[in-house]
């Protein structure tokens, strides 16, 4: 009781003059607005003025900043991106579904299911293990390989398999990692209740610990965004593969930079939103 | 200073090669190192344009007119050094570390924004690589039939502006890293046909593609933008006009056609596509 | 036997560390039984042994007349029977009061969420949170969470309720809030067992006090006579420091 009525005290003194306190505070805050600014401002200016003199300057701004290559082939790389974003919307929802099956392999306790048990530890290593481009090289030209027709056969069935495999693998490890997160005590609460262990899982446990990992996931979808221009490497021409026709085509590396930007404009806002929900997180546990 | 002494040096080197070559020297002083032709290829670089990936031994259609050049250059073949470089280094911004640099660019105006290209020393026809099962399965050596065919081609390569003037496909190719990838993709069955230049194609027919055949091939008379391959060079390389010399020389006398009959003869007899 | 729950002999380790050194004891139906003891004494754990959550390695417990700690029996249907309330709420976060209270009848019993809302709406109404059924766990008080996971617990319609030193983790001035609705409880004959550091509230309404020392029920009785003329030393001492 006592402390809100010195907290109200400060807000009521606040409203006529400021405290020396706040008085000293604004003063700093200022000096250290003036100072990031300048010590931005001279930055700017240093890479804006020296990189140009640079003797290979030209030369780099004519391959890499080349205003007519980038209006050419810009708008042909948001069109190839949009293949980015479908592979990337019909592979997230495969993910996070095998992601939580495994995850839940890896948390089954009855000695009967111990063979699943076993699976999902080795699948989260095997692939945890291998490099994404691996995958899809021994998945995506390795299984059609077996003689299966056309469509069942197409590259993009057997690369978004090989993304599934590596991505979901990532995926269990996390909601793994949520689950382990949730108190014990939640699991006792509500087995005390009479609850079958499933809906425990279910309606407890799991719900919390998908919310606690809401953050790390968006950082691996992040990742995979990325890692989708991989499966160019067996045949879909995505952006990461247009800008190599359109290098090749003018023998000019402008069209990656565009790529760079399409790319950027996108995971930018993602990965500043995942920041904000681990942020907001932090804060709701201290 | 570095300018005054690189000149100085340049017109020492060049009084010296003068007087140790004697005439035909016109790359004096235009080359990376004094007395030296370097020479670029691929990585590894391929049947039947060098031999078993050894330039040096100067078989192969580029490797022997790579060492035909440099003789007309006024180069003998100790002269001549090889270096590797993937497509992407050859285009790049800063300092070559290659006088020139042939591993069949074809040449195009776009291409020519950046880099410098010689005469053409090859006029390639470009060949349907596919699979005897595609063609059990009724493809022919018609346009009609090519356009239901399902296309893949290696991404940086001049086949596919080609693919889409000529052949115009139903469905849109797929594109790969290089020559093994396509050839992956189509032993897998994910594509049916791949549009290589013909001696690639030929070769790959004939000893990589389990299966492989030729449809047929678009003579360079057939397309408006033949696939003509030239040297690369890094642009305003003032070796450009003796290496263009030395290659009109030699398309002249014969002689490139001499090296073309030796190495690439098989590319005759291949149907043409109607 | 001559209770509604009767332990006997019941042993639990963890590990190499004995908790339950064989414990006897009987709660009749409608009687409200009080443990008390040091931290460490082995309430918590006789407790959650009352109603399976910890298995018992030795001895037995018996509800009308069955053992239910034999070991292999699933555990389940004999936790709807036995409700526990735990010193630290334990609600579950994600749910509002209401969906925490509905969610075991729900999944077990089977009802439906109409079925079960006037019933359960009545429940909040007579433990004072009719306008907290739509909160959030961490929108209420200490007081109030713990009210919730009685009510929870009650939903079940068990036959004995266990409480783990419920007021424990409250701030003072709500300890009072919490031991109204066990007194509620009381009068309407609910059997009982708490595990407790409110003596008073002990000596008022128990009917029986257990003292525990080491996993040991040093001594037990009515509450008067427990609190007044104790027997043993050890229990003299523990009340002279708490009382």
């Amino acid at each position: 009781m006592t402390t809100s009525k010195v907290g109200n005290g400060a807000v009521s003194s606040r409203a006529k003059a400021p405290t020396r306190r706040e008085l000293y505070e604004a003063n700093v805050r200022r000096r250290a607005t003036r100072i990031a600014l300048i010590s931005t401002i001279s930055v700017g200016l240093a890479i804006f003025f020296l990189v140009p003199l640079a003797p290979g300057w030209e030369a780099v701004q004519r391959s890499f900043f080349n205003g007519r290559v980038f209006a050419a082939t810009f708008p042909g790389l948001v069109e190839a991106f949009l293949l980015n974003v479908m592979i990337f919307a019909w592979s997230a929802p495969l993910i996070a579904v095998t992601g939580l099956a495994i995850a839940l392999c890896r948390d089954t306790r009855a000695p009967a299911l111990f063979p699943l048990r076993l699976f999902g530890m080795a699948y989260t290593d095997v692939f945890r293990g291998l490099p994404v481009v691996l995958v899809i090289y021994i998945i995506g030209f390795g299984v059609p390989g077996l003689g299966l027709p056309r469509p069942w056969n197409s590259p993009y069935i057997w690369g978004t398999l090989a993304l599934v495999l590596v991505y979901s693998a990532y995926v269990a490890e996390v909601i793994r990692s949520g689950i382990d997160s949730i108190h014990h005590s939640q699991r006792s609460a509500a087995a005390s209740l009479g609850l079958s262990d499933r809906d425990i899982m279910r309606f407890v446990v799991l719900p919390q610990a998908i919310r606690n990992v809401v953050p790390a996931n968006m950082n691996l979808f992040i990742a995979l965004q990325k890692d989708v221009a991989l499966l160019s490497f067996i045949g879909p021409v995505e952006i990461f593969r247009q800008a190599g026709v359109y290098k090749s085509l003018y023998a000019n590396f402008t069209p990656y930079v565009g790529a760079a930007l399409i790319f950027l404009a996108l995971t930018i806002p993602a990965t500043r939103y995942a920041d904000y929900l681990m942020n907001k997180q932090n804060r709701a546990r201290t | 200073m570095k300018l005054i002494a690189s000149s100085a040096l340049a017109l020492m080197c060049t009084s010296v090669a003068a007087f140790a070559m004697g005439e035909g020297t016109c790359a004096a002083g235009k080359t990376l190192s004094e007395g030296t032709l370097t020479i670029a290829t691929g990585n590894p670089a391929y049947y039947p344009w060098v031999m078993n990936d050894a330039p040096e031994s100067g078989e192969g259609f580029e490797a022997a007119v790579a060492y035909a050049i440099a003789d007309k250059m006024g180069f003998s073949a100790d002269q001549v050094t090889w270096v590797r470089t993937s497509f992407d280094e050859a285009i790049q911004p800063g300092a070559k570390n290659f006088d020139f640099n042939m591993q069949q660019y074809s040449i195009t105006p776009e291409r020519e924004e950046m880099v410098d290209f010689s005469l053409p020393y090859y006029v390639s026809s470009m060949a349907v690589l596919t699979t005897q099962s595609v063609v059990d399965a009724g493809a022919e050596a018609t346009l009609d039939s090519l356009q239901g065919l399902k296309w893949g081609a290696v991404a940086t390569t001049t086949a596919l502006p080609i693919l889409a003037e000529v052949v115009k496909p139903a469905s849109d190719p797929l594109l790969y890293n290089d020559n093994a990838d396509v050839n992956a993709a189509i032993m897998a069955g994910q594509i049916d046909a791949a549009l290589y230049d013909l001696p690639t194609a030929l070769y790959l027919s004939a000893v990589v593609v389990d299966g492989g055949t030729l449809l047929g091939q678009f003579p360079p008379e057939q397309s408006e933008n033949p696939d003509k391959f030239g040297l690369l060079m890094e642009e305003g390389n003032p070796l450009r006009e003796c290496v263009d010399a030395a290659i009109t020389d030699l398309s002249e006398s014969g002689a490139l056609a001499a090296i073309e009959a030796e190495w690439l003869a098989e590319a005759t007899g291949v149907p043409v596509i109607k | 036997m001559t209770g509604k729950l009767s332990l006997r002999g019941v042993r639990k380790w963890f590990g190499e560390n004995e908790v339950c050194k064989g414990i006897d004891l009987d709660v009749a139906d409608g009687e409200m039984v009080c443990l008390i003891g040091a931290s460490g004494s082995g309430k918590s754990t006789l407790l959650r042994c009352m109603n399976l959550l910890e298995p018992i390695d030795d001895g037995a417990i018996f509800l009308d007349g069955v053992d239910i700690a034999e070991p292999g029996l699933d555990p389940q249907p004999i936790r709807q029977k036995i409700g526990i309330v735990f010193q630290s709420y334990n609600l579950f976060p994600h749910m509002t009061a209401l969906e925490n209270v509905m969610l075991a009848p729900r999944r077990v019993h089977g009802h439906g969420r109409e079925e079960l809302r006037p019933k359960v709406a009545q429940m909040f109404e007579r433990f004072g949170l009719g306008d907290r059924t739509d909160h959030y766990p961490d929108q209420l008080s200490g007081g109030q969470q713990q009210r919730v996971a009685i009510i929870r617990a009650l939903a079940m319609e068990p036959q004995i309720m266990l409480f783990d030193e419920i007021t424990s983790a409250l701030d003072p001035e709500l300890v009072g809030e919490v031991l109204d609705v066990l007194r509620d409880l009381r009068k309407q004959g609910m059997t009982m067992v708490l595990a407790t550091h409110e003596m008073g509230f002990a000596r008022e309404l128990a009917d029986k006090v257990c003292f525990l020392e080491a996993g040991r029920i040093l001594e037990q009785g009515p509450p008067d006579q427990l609190f007044s003329a104790p027997r043993e030393e050890r229990t003299k001492a523990f009340l002279s420091r708490v009382l």
